[in-house]
């Protein structure tokens, strides 16, 4: 099967010709709004993102999770439309909307039939300054960013591993929090620390709109000119740089909760695109969380799951569009029989012979075959193709860098991922997770209250 | 997020129109339905086989059918479950493969190029036709399902999910969970697979769904391509008719967990039900419409009891389940189930209002054209009307079916079909 390369070779300007056909569209307001535009015409639809450049990572200590809660009480009106139009509006022009906070944003969206952007535009430019934030309102809403906090992390083990791991891991990083914050913090917030964090970062020179879809984008800008250009803006102070501290010796942590099977993490410190020098080194360490979890035929599903059979799961990952440097992630449930020390053990082996064998060319061929076609099948939602473009935008690397994606993994070599390997993971930079399952004590009986009870 | 429907396992699908898709629709020479929508603009296809051979068709080995499905890819022909990943992953294209009550399917995502496209093809149609259950690989799938299974026990949500399915439909197929339990899993073997294969995997049985930037005639050379190699078959007994409960139930599950998971309904609505508008735009205002609807409004929005409160019908072949759900703090489950029930008797005495009937349909046809504007979303409308045949215009009279649904006839249908005399109520959590 030595022919593929050659295939593949015939494939790359015929798809990435598809993929440079559609152009974003760029336009920079006198008050620092930056709106990008891209068209795409196959369905009658259009979606409409405000990305703010704050998020958990932003947040001082004693407030963790307050992005997350101003993201709740952004629905919670303004003068002209108070608490519930925002939604009812949406819903009767039939848009679909929702938003959601991560470590290096905020992002606020509705997708609606093209001929209704107007909506959103209206609706989001007036929010984006005359938020209404009263104190009963942010009581309530507290509740229930509480029930969130409990549904996602405090009742879901693996969940509780993965927020004391980053804890863990990171020193000074603001990475060491969790994005919906720490239980003390959320029960303490005041509606003074909303109202601060809201005049602080919500602003036209703050914020990214992109809209992709079934739209012409000198009407978008026109339409945008009408509604966001008014707004003032504000003097945004740079956020600290709080950069990590250097880790010198691997970190290991034992959490303990009800749980039925153990489950391990592993992370080591790594540069992003943000940081990379050079920058070849993140597109390097994408192909290497390829090899190992790119697919069904990566080395982690083949060797750990399907080979030795230590995992009934295992998997990799890392995010070179984070805004600061972040963890290389090695995760899995070690198969009936084993521990999460022999899964650890196999894991470092895994990483041991990235530093001493080149992979092969055919796995280097399959990553970038996987990356080419994916490059294609995103374009088949706008939605993910305007989080894209958000997404860059608002860490700070441009927006530019979603048109090289493809050419600068096609450019990573064997040598490259080898020594990314070698530099990176290293056990002084290392920490270690395990899940200690504790009995969930009442044995799960049905007591049964009333009515018929039928046992399996 | 402000607020994700996480935990909602059934995905109602509903609607359509706008120039609505054109679905292309012809029989295989063996008698299999194949359903094409040519979608341009992109150099990708999606192509995807369903088979009645879901979880309902499991009989008492719960969890065979799924089983089954996941061992498809893990070796086929000459291929190890390597060769076959390495194949699809080497032109781009990704494979998968599961099971909902009614459906077992595999489906391939690919690039269209020539070259690629037959070679995505060539495996597909291996592991569809020629799977090998081989015993090494059996095991291991077996073990992982085993994995699957116990790590299922940590999640009061799935375990509330499990229960609910056992207290609406008792005996029926429809009862167990899709991926079956610990009891019946373990004592499968390879030839309980190979069986469930042969008897279902066939022909006569399959629907093939085609979208994407191919021609007719290569979506026609497809089909046969994939079904030519199938046995012909037949096609299994119908799903027995499901029985309503006999009265209502309440139970609880202790669990450590800080929240209290709650679910109430009981069988519910199926795909070539009557009533199938009149309830689906009731439950759109009752708790479908996922940030303006009562019981959103009156659990999260008033009173900040749940991040999430919903409600949902799931309508299979059969009566699929209706179900609301929310949960919140172990010490305010009364509270909120007392919410829950209430508002649910308000909307079922008096319906919903004129107003809110007419913010339900601005909602649900305003935003008709983005439930099928990728290949994906597409594709999904396409099975569910292929596999359940509705009629092929059903995406062009849907949104005329939403706008001339009443008042009266939500309060009806309701009323008829909705019995608060044999709810079902199940919580897991912690009592004290």
């Amino acid at each position: 099967m030595k022919h593929r390369l050659a295939a593949l070779t015939l494939l790359c300007p015929v798809v990435l010709a598809h993929a440079e056909d559609s152009k974003v569209y760029e336009h920079v307001f006198a008050n620092g709004l930056k709106l990008l535009v891209k068209e795409d015409h196959r369905s009658p639809v259009v979606v409409s993102q405000v990305w703010y450049k704050v998020g958990s990572s932003y947040e001082p200590g004693g407030i963790t999770g307050i992005s997350h809660m101003l993201e709740h009480m952004m629905f919670k009106g303004t003068e002209k439309y108070p608490a519930g139009e925002f939604s009812r509006i949406i819903a009767e022009n039939g848009g679909n909307e929702n938003a959601f906070t991560g470590q290096d944003y905020t992002a606020y969206f509705q997708t609606l039939e093209k001929s209704r952007l107007e909506i959103s535009f209206k609706l989001e430019s007036d929010r984006m300054r005359n938020l209404n934030l009263k104190a009963d309102e942010l009581k309530k809403e507290l509740e229930v960013v509480t029930e969130e906090r409990r549904m996602r992390t405090d009742d879901q083990p693996r969940a509780k591993v993965h927020e004391q791991f980053m804890a863990a891991a990171f020193t000074n990083s603001p990475y060491q929090n969790p994005v919906i914050g720490w239980p003390s913090d959320i029960a303490n917030y005041q509606i003074e620390d909303l109202q601060a964090w809201y005049q602080k970062w919500y602003a036209p020179n703050n914020a990214t709109l992109v809209v992709v879809g079934d739209v012409d984008a000198k009407q978008v800008e026109k339409l945008a000119e009408q509604y966001f250009a008014p707004l003032q803006p504000s003097t945004i102070k740079p956020v600290k740089p709080q950069a990590e501290s250097e880790q010198r010796g691997v970190r290991r942590i034992t959490v303990k909760a009800p749980a039925k099977l153990p489950y391990l993490m592993m992370g080591y410190k790594v540069p992003v695109l943000n940081s990379a020098k050079p920058e070849w080194e993140a597109y390097a360490l994408e192909v290497l969380a390829g090899v190992l979890d790119g697919g069904d035929s990566a080395r982690l599903p083949s060797r750990l799951v399907r080979g030795k059979q230590i995992a009934v799961s295992a998997g990799a990952g890392y995010d070179l569009t984070s805004r600061l440097p972040e963890l290389f992630l090695l995760e899995g449930t070690p198969a009936d029989g084993k521990t999460v020390f022999d899964l650890e053990y196999a894991l470092l082996d895994e990483v041991y012979q990235l530093k001493n064998e080149l992979i092969d060319k055919d796995e280097l061929q399959r990553i970038k075959a996987q990356v080419l076609a994916s490059s294609v099948y995103q374009k088949d939602s706008n939605f993910y193709q305007a989080m894209q473009l958000g997404t860059l935008e608002t860490v700070g690397l441009g927006w530019q860098r979603a048109d090289e994606y493809v050419a600068k993994i096609n450019q990573v070599t064997a040598e490259q991922v080898r020594e990314v390997a070698r530099k990176y993971l290293i056990e002084d930079t290392l920490t270690v997770a395990y899940l200690d399952p504790q009995p969930i004590t009442e044995a799960a009986k049905p007591k049964k209250l009333t009515g018929v009870h039928h046992a399996f | 997020m402000r607020f994700n429907l996480i935990g909602l396992l059934l995905l109602a699908f509903s609607q359509l129109a706008w120039p609505a898709a054109k679905i292309e629709h012809w029989q295989t020479a063996q008698g299999s339905r194949v359903y094409y929508v040519r979608t341009a603009g992109l150099p990708m296809a999606d192509v995807r086989v369903v088979f009645d051979a879901g979880s309902a068709r499991d009989d008492s080995q719960f969890g065979v059918a799924a089983l089954t499905s996941a061992l498809l890819d893990s070796g086929a022909g000459d291929w190890s479950a390597d060769d076959i990943a390495q194949r699809f992953e080497s032109v781009g294209a990704q494979y998968s493969a599961g099971v909902s009550e009614d459906m077992a399917w595999l489906s391939v995502r690919t690039l269209t190029e020539q070259a690629l496209f037959d070679k995505a093809l060539a495996t597909f149609e291996t592991v569809l036709s020629r799977p090998a259950f081989r015993e090494d690989d059996f095991q291991r799938e077996k073990a992982r399902t085993l994995a699957g299974l116990k790590h299922r026990e940590e999640s009061p949500g799935e375990l509330a999910s499990i229960a609910f399915g056992k207290a609406l439909y008792g005996e029926h197929p429809y009862a167990h969970p899709e991926t079956g339990i610990v009891q019946t899993v373990a004592g499968f073997t390879a030839d309980d697979l190979k069986a469930f294969y042969q008897k279902y995997y066939v022909a006569a049985n399959a629907i093939v769904v085609i979208v994407g930037d191919v021609s007719r005639e290569q979506a026609e050379r497809t089909a046969n391509q994939l079904l030519g190699k199938l046995p012909v078959g037949s096609k299994p007994a119908e799903i027995p008719p499901v029985t309503m409960p006999s009265q209502t139930t309440t139970q609880h599950i202790e669990f450590p967990s800080s929240q209290t998971h709650v679910l109430v309904g009981l069988p519910g609505t199926y795909r070539k039900d009557p009533d199938y508008f009149a309830l689906y735009v009731g439950n759109h205002i009752l708790g479908g419409g996922s940030m303006v609807s009562r019981l959103f409004e009156e659990v999260r929005e008033k009173r900040g009891l749940a991040y999430g409160a919903y409600s949902v019908f799931a309508p299979l072949y059969r009566q699929g389940p209706f179900m609301m759900s929310l949960q919140t703090r172990n010490d305010q489950t009364e509270q909120a189930l007392g919410v829950l029930r209430k508002t649910f008797a308000e909307f079922l005495e008096k319906g919903p209002t004129d107003k809110e009937l007419t913010a339900a349909k601005q909602n649900i046809t305003g935003g008709f054209a983005m439930r099928f504007d990728t290949n994906s979303k597409l594709s999904d409308y396409v099975a569910m009307i292929g596999f359940y045949q509705q009629p092929l215009d059903y995406l062009d009279t849907f949104q005329s079916k939403v706008e001339a649904v009443t008042v009266e006839q939500i309060k009806d249908a309701f009323k008829r079909r909705v019995k608060p005399e044999l709810l079902q109520t199940v919580t897991v959590g912690q009592k004290s």
